[in-house]
């Protein structure tokens, strides 16, 4: 399953649909079309039902005797609990405004990615199951008997969705795909189908407190090599707080930022700024995940995994905690977080005050967490940090907007302040891609796993592209994001459409331009790269023929 | 296919009148009993899904934001009120003009695929088309609607004597044409033609979609002839009606056919409306993306099936499964028992 070249891929979209009806037109099993489904030793250390060996490339995906039953008195239950599913399954009038709204359909042409047949997937069988006329009139009134065909459609279409909610944008009745696929993959979950690449992450989430599964000890290793990075770049060793109690603010980031490049420099770019401040923080490797991979899963895994948040502020006595940067999270935290658990929030939470400008984030009175860039921002604003920002002049950025600090929060403005302050070259890219109506980066969701990578690549289309656009038109070589899977998926997407750009976090732009007191002349950025000026630094390497 | 058949259908429910008030002369049956069965299904019906939804609680704040969020700081980081409220206010405005003003379709654009000097390129167009034929369609419905209250109102309200006025200033014609029925049709038959003619939509094209186009097309069908063609008795009508209002059944002879075409159409949309997607017309008021501010973060949203029996894994449990390393990497421990590992436990 080699992913076919970039322009051969472009050529290869169709936008025509097929000759059959949907219902009638098979799905393609072949491999690269799916995720790998959840290992049983991972569904049983959660307890989710019927693990086991199976692939969706087999004839028999061994499902329960009584899947049927299970999935249909699970969509009566869901109903039952959810007026957006109820909503969402009666008042689509497929006007199709939401058709090319969807990054993986601008990419892959497949009519089942259209967002409004992707939810007529399940419509079909609401239809059938709970409205008269679908019980009576199948064919014509869209309706169909749920059958393992169908099952296994949804497996397919709902794992090519990432709940990015572009189109609930544009949809005149705000019909939200990410509730009609959130709820589907909680159908399927009962049945013991789901995705490895999501499932694992949320075992080792719950046990190890990350999604990588990094246990306490080498947590505390990987943090102290980022310390002595940070060091050969700044001459200056910062401190990094691990499980300390009696702080002030408890820092949760995505794990990512810990383990992969280049969410490590964003990471040091978090430890610089703290260090700078003398902050009176501590992170914590019970809690050493931001991200939340239970928002794909089911409510109760989510909640389940969030509640660590507030446990462990808690247990170390901090009054407030401040998040990194990371897209889902942030869904998580400003439409889920105090809903789930905020009656778990200790007697010493208060309203987030920034102890250096004394700024009080009322806009997180409930939640009492506060977005890193909110929080970099506010210090910027009052002149609190000495920035150099001519030490990102070797980088002509742009910004990507995440879909869920986009479109289920509105975090737009914040994270491009911190950019324009230490960075000279901002560019914008096109509208129509960016703030509210970014392109998902195609690996949301738990997407974000390469046996998927032609489909990803595809999906990838509308935001290659636009960087692709101000790539050629200002030159662009840095993508910036507040988002670790951003970090991880956008690099392959860069590469492929718009190679030459590399990815970064905001942070890390920060980390390079902030001045630390006492630092030692920067010869090097953060990934140890010489700075304009310093190239031939330590270089005894000199071009063939000069 | 789909469309065929709906228009088959809606063919059928004309010749059904036709024969039962101009053969079967079975006018008080078409006149009065189909009406006010149809009348009393659509109100119950209607009622009785806003109810049903309404009876599904809203467990998760998740309004689609559209744009900056109220900031810590909103002089700095100006919000965008309507498109990403946290207040009831500021959520009322954006529901009145996403109801009144259809602005999330106003948003719609279409993306295409070109080659520019070899080089790929998405590109994306504004599409207002669909935004402007729907708003045609629906204001002309809705003022259609309101000069159709004269039929059973006496006194005849202002507004209904200034809708039609309004409606007919152009003065053209005897009786003065209206412009919402040009305009209906107008906007009737683009959503038709749009459906047919984009191939991605007349894929997913249900006879959901096509049925009630053809039904209300033919309902303003034959308004439109009863009023300019047929030039029906409307004082004769107009006793009928104010019977219907009144429950004082009476049904005049001498009344055109096509009006009975007209109210056999009108009775099976009424009829047909709360079972179908027309259901959009209550639903919208209800969409949770929409009517909810983005305030989750400020003020506590209740599910009123949060579980509090879902804990996290604990960190006594975390502490028991990793103590030995944590201890060797320098980590504390709130019980120093843990170091020496479960192992002999």
């Amino acid at each position: 399953m080699a992913v076919p070249k970039a322009d051969e891929l472009f050529k290869s979209i169709d936008y025509t649909p097929p000759a059959t009806g949907w219902m009638e037109t098979p799905v393609d099993f072949s491999p690269g079309n799916w995720c790998y489904p959840a290992k049983p030793e991972i569904l049983k250390s959660i307890n989710f039902p019927n693990p086991r060996e199976w692939s969706p490339e087999d004839e028999d995906w061994k499902l329960p005797p009584n899947w049927r039953d299970i999935v249909h008195q699970g969509f009566v239950e869901r109903l039952e609990k959810y007026r957006s599913l109820k909503l969402f399954m009666d008042i689509c009038v497929r006007c199709g405004a939401c058709a090319d709204k969807c990054h993986f359909f601008i990419g892959s042409g497949d009519p089942k990615n259209m967002p409004v047949l992707r939810a007529e997937l399940m419509r079909s069988i609401y239809r059938k199951d709970f409205t008269l006329a679908g019980k009576i009139l199948s064919k014509l009134t869209g309706s169909r008997v749920m059958e393992e065909d169908v099952l296994k459609e949804w497996f397919i279409y709902f794992y090519q969705c990432t709940e990015c909610r572009r189109c609930s944008l544009f949809c005149p009745y705000g019909i939200d795909t990410a509730e009609v696929t959130m709820m589907a993959r909680e159908l399927l979950h009962l049945c013991g189908i789901g995705i490895n690449w999501i499932m694992e992450p949320v075992s080792n989430c719950n046990r190890t407190g990350n999604h990588l599964g990094i246990q306490p000890h080498a947590f505390a290793d990987i943090v102290e090599f980022m310390v002595d990075d940070i060091e050969e770049v700044t001459g200056v060793r910062v401190k990094a707080p691990l499980n300390e109690k009696g702080h002030e603010i408890i820092f949760i980031t995505p794990s990512g930022d810990v383990f992969a490049d280049p969410g490590i420099y964003t990471f040091m770019g978090y430890l610089m700024l703290f260090h700078y401040l003398d902050l009176d923080y501590t992170m914590s490797t019970y809690a050493s995940e931001g991200g939340n991979f239970g928002l794909f899963t089911s409510s109760e895994m989510m909640k389940k995994l969030n509640a660590k948040m507030y446990a462990e502020a808690n247990r170390l006595g901090a009054k407030w905690i401040l998040g990194g940067e990371c897209g889902h999270m942030w869904r998580v935290i400003n439409q889920y977080m105090d809903t789930m658990n905020g009656d778990n929030q200790g007697p010493q939470m208060i309203t987030p005050k920034n102890p250096v400008t004394g700024t009080v984030f009322h806009n997180a009175a409930a939640t009492k967490m506060v977005h890193i860039t909110e929080f970099t921002s506010d210090l910027m604003k009052h002149g609190k940090l000495n920035l150099d920002p001519s030490r990102n002049d070797h980088l002509r950025v742009t910004f990507h907007d995440s879909c869920n600090p986009a479109r289920a929060m509105g975090l737009l403005d914040e994270p491009r302040y911190v950019i324009k302050n230490v960075c000279n070259n901002f560019f914008e890219m096109p509208k129509g891609t960016i703030r509210e109506e970014t392109f998902c980066c195609a690996g949301g969701s738990g997407l974000n796993t390469d046996e998927i990578m032609e489909i990803r690549m595809r999906g990838g289309l509308p935001r290659g592209n636009a960087l692709r656009y101000v790539q050629q038109k200002h030159d662009v070589n840095m993508m910036a994001c507040i988002c670790a899977i951003d970090r991880a998926t956008l690099i392959p997407l860069a590469n492929y459409w718009a190679p030459g750009v590399e990815i970064c976090g905001t942070h890390e732009l920060v980390g390079n331009a902030l001045i630390l007191p006492g630092e030692e002349q920067r010869t090097m950025d953060l990934r140890q790269e010489p700075l304009p000026g310093f190239e031939d630094e330590d270089d005894d390497w000199t071009p063939p023929n000069a | 296919m789909n469309a065929l058949y709906s228009l088959l259908f809606v063919f059928l429910l004309v010749f059904i009148p036709l024969f039962g008030v101009g053969l079967g002369h079975l006018n008080t049956i078409f006149g009065v009993c189909i009406p006010m069965t149809a009348f009393v299904i659509f109100i119950l019906g209607f009622a009785y899904r806003i109810f049903k939804w309404g009876k599904s609680p809203v467990p998760f704040s998740i309004p689609t934001t559209g744009g900056q969020q109220y900031a810590y700081d909103p002089e700095t980081f100006k919000q965008s009120k309507w498109d990403n409220p946290t207040n009831g206010f500021q959520t009322f405005v954006r529901m009145a003009l996403e109801i009144l003003t259809f602005r999330s379709l106003f948003r719609n654009s279409s993306a295409s695929l070109h080659e520019v000097k070899g080089e790929p390129v998405v590109a994306y167009a504004s599409a207002k088309w669909l935004w402007l034929f729907a708003l045609l369609f629906h204001y002309s419905f809705l003022v259609i609607v309101i000069r159709h209250l004269r039929l059973f109102l006496e006194p005849i309200p202002f507004f209904v004597n200034g809708a039609e006025f309004m409606d007919g200033i152009l003065q053209i014609g005897a009786p003065v044409l209206y412009q919402s029925d040009l305009l209906i049709i107008a906007g009737l038959l683009f959503l038709l033609f749009r459906r047919l003619a984009d191939a991605k939509l007349r894929y997913i094209s249900l006879v959901n979609d096509y049925f009630p186009l053809f039904l209300i097309i033919g309902i303003a069908a034959s308004g439109i002839y009863m009023r300019y063609y047929a030039k029906v008795d409307v004082i004769a009508i107009k006793e009928l009606t104010m019977g219907l209002a009144t429950f004082n059944f009476h049904v005049p002879a001498n009344i055109d056919v096509s009006f009975y075409v007209h109210v056999f159409l009108v009775s099976v949309l009424l009829a047909y409306f709360p079972f179908s997607k027309l259901m959009h017309l209550g639903g919208v008021f209800l969409s949770p993306t929409r009517n909810m501010p983005n305030d989750s973060r400020i003020r506590h949203h209740v599910n009123p099936w949060n579980d509090p029996n879902i804990k996290p894994h604990s960190y006594e449990a975390y502490e028991k499964d990793f103590g030995p390393m944590m201890a060797e990497a320098g980590l504390p421990l709130d019980n120093p028992e843990n170091a020496k590992g479960t192992e002999e436990a």
